[in-house]
């Protein structure tokens, strides 16, 4: 088939949207369809051979954070364009409801469309507003995904109509063997944390609150940041002086050095406070066979299997953090059993695995409603 | 004590008392001026997300800077305390709106385009005069609040120490023109 993903976040920029459609593109290439991505990016940035360029994505102010999207008449020319040249079979946009290149391309396509939604969003209201300009280009979409229940749940209750359930995917084989960091993860235990530092739903400001606790009693005890944006100045100040030199920050790494980071420590946590739809941090942890810590949101139980692939904690809770870490960093032997268990419970998020669920969507939308045109 | 020395000292105490009761009137004549000049600020920031919302479901635009500013000005008009936030988000997504490439040249000659940008240039123009007159008011009733005769007599009463209000209302691109242009355009 010849497919067409649409990313509505800056490709430049890691996140949760682009690593899943940049997997989602490299596994239906192996499975033998051919590929073309649509992403905001500019028009010389290094981008893989299937990504197109729709021009430099404009920072706005969007669901509670900053984000990068391309809007406006002259990104919509450019995915006309690109769905003319493409000549799809079928058009999968990522989370149309996001104000960007998905949203515009269900606005100026025709034919067989298939819509992805990531995040959870509990700002109902704003997306209220949003609605009657949503409604007629989200009404073209004859095939609906959600990648948790949390996102199929916002769908349901704010856009309406139903969505098929296929979690988001990685490279499991990639995750699975990697040289720990120089020095990791040494002999008093290492803890590690990934994400955006100054993103206070990723739950960094609670796991630097729980830190101390630990530190206390362990004197080798090191936490591993690994934050995608972010000041380490800023980080620092939040721990007492004493423990400041046994937090290890590396900013933003490369992906090779988010698998060895991943194989660096103990135990890696994830307190995150909520927003997260998938929690694919968690998966990326659980294929590297790192013992996992988590804040019982609703889509890191499910990821974790109710609590046998890692442990949960009260979310927001620093001191029950501290507590579960503390059991893990004290029992080698259940860091390797949920270690193991986290290993199987991995193979379900394998991409090749959900690719294949994928093409059936397609392949379900595809043959009613012919190939996809531009209608405007 | 004397006829005389009495009439002096009552005389002075008249006069002390006339000179209070004159202060406690600028205060308050203070404080009225700051009232008038909230109220104005809020028509202002509700007229401006009014007519934003008005934009973002005219049609004019397309769906995904529609969404954009639909979101953005919700969120200012419903945020009952702390508005600082959401009004600086609106001032943001107008700005990144507007200061796209051709934008104008795009919309010219659509039906009501014109009427539409018009009148949220002047809306945003009116929330950027009608804070900096209320920050003025703000920083005129903490001076004559904080002087020791309006401390000593608590002549302010029960009224509430003001605050400013510090939003993001420049509409200028970034790196175009500076903060201190005193009408700041949406776009050239």
């Amino acid at each position: 088939m010849r497919v067409g993903l649409v990313c509505p976040y800056d490709w430049e920029v890691p996140g949760g949207v682009r690593e899943h459609i940049s997997g989602l593109a490299e596994a239906l290439i192996e499975l033998g369809h051919e590929v073309s991505v649509i992403a905001p990016a500019d028009d010389d940035a290094e981008l893989p051979y299937y990504v197109v360029p729709a021009g430099r994505a404009v920072p706005v102010p969007y669901n509670g954070s900053v984000a990068r999207l391309a809007f406006g008449f002259l990104s919509a020319g450019r995915v006309r364009r690109w769905l003319k040249d493409g000549d799809f079979d079928v058009l999968h946009v990522h989370e149309p409801a996001a104000p960007s290149l998905s949203l515009l391309a269900c606005w100026v396509a025709d034919g067989p469309i298939v819509a992805t939604m990531h995040a959870a969003m509990p700002r109902s209201r704003a997306l209220h507003a949003a609605q009657p300009i949503l409604a007629s280009a989200l009404e073209k979409i004859s095939g609906r995904i959600a990648v948790a229940e949390a996102a199929r749940s916002t769908l349901v209750e704010h856009l309406g109509g139903d969505a098929v359930l296929i979690p988001n995917g990685l490279h499991v084989r990639r995750y699975e063997k990697a040289e720990p960091l120089p020095g990791f993860p040494g002999r008093g235990g290492t803890l590690g944390f990934l994400g955006r530092m100054d993103e206070p739903r990723k739950g960094l400001d609670i796991l630097l609150e729980a830190f101390p606790l630990l530190a206390a009693e362990r004197p080798e005890l090191r936490l591993l940041i690994a934050g995608a944006s972010g000041d380490a100045d800023d980080v620092l100040p939040k721990v007492p002086a004493q423990y400041r030199d046994r937090i290890v920050i590396l900013g933003r790494v490369s992906d090779a050095d988010r698998i060895r980071m991943l194989h660096s420590v103990d135990v890696f946590c994830a307190p995150n406070t909520g927003g997260e739809s998938f929690g694919y941090v968690l998966v990326e942890a659980m294929a590297a066979g790192a013992p996992i810590v988590a804040s019982e949101l609703d889509a890191f139980r499910q990821v974790l299997r109710g609590g046998q692939a890692g442990e949960l904690f009260p979310t927001g809770d620093a001191a029950a953090l501290a507590a579960a870490t503390a059991k893990l960093l004290d029992d080698p032997a259940h860091r390797a059993s949920l270690s193991a268990a986290a290993s199987v419970a991995v193979r379900e998020f394998d991409w090749s695995v959900v690719a294949r669920d994928v093409v059936r969507v397609y392949q379900a939308v595809a043959p009613a409603t012919g190939r996809v045109a531009v209608s405007l | 004590m004397t006829p005389m020395t009495s009439i002096i000292v009552i005389a002075l105490v008249a006069c002390v008392g006339v000179y209070i009761s004159w202060r406690a009137g600028r205060l308050d004549r203070l404080h009225a001026r700051l009232e008038a000049a909230r109220f104005a600020l809020d028509a202002a920031l509700v007229r401006r997300s009014s007519v934003a919302l008005e934009l973002a479901s005219s049609g004019l635009l397309d769906p995904a800077t529609s969404v954009l500013l639909a979101g953005a000005a919700h969120d200012a008009r419903s945020a009952q305390s702390a508005r600082e936030m959401p009004e600086s988000d609106l001032t943001r997504a107008l700005r990144a709106v507007f200061s796209q490439p051709d934008f104008r040249t795009l919309l010219a000659g659509r039906e009501g385009a014109e009427e539409l940008l018009g009148e949220l240039e002047s809306a945003s123009h009116q929330v950027f005069l009608a804070r900096k007159f209320y920050n003025d008011a703000v920083a005129a009733t903490l001076a004559a609040r904080r002087r020791w005769l309006a401390v000593m007599f608590r002549l302010a009463g029960r009224a509430p120490a003001p605050e400013f209000f510090e939003i993001d209302d420049s509409l200028a691109p970034a790196g175009e023109a500076g903060p201190g242009a005193d009408l700041p355009h949406l776009t050239s």
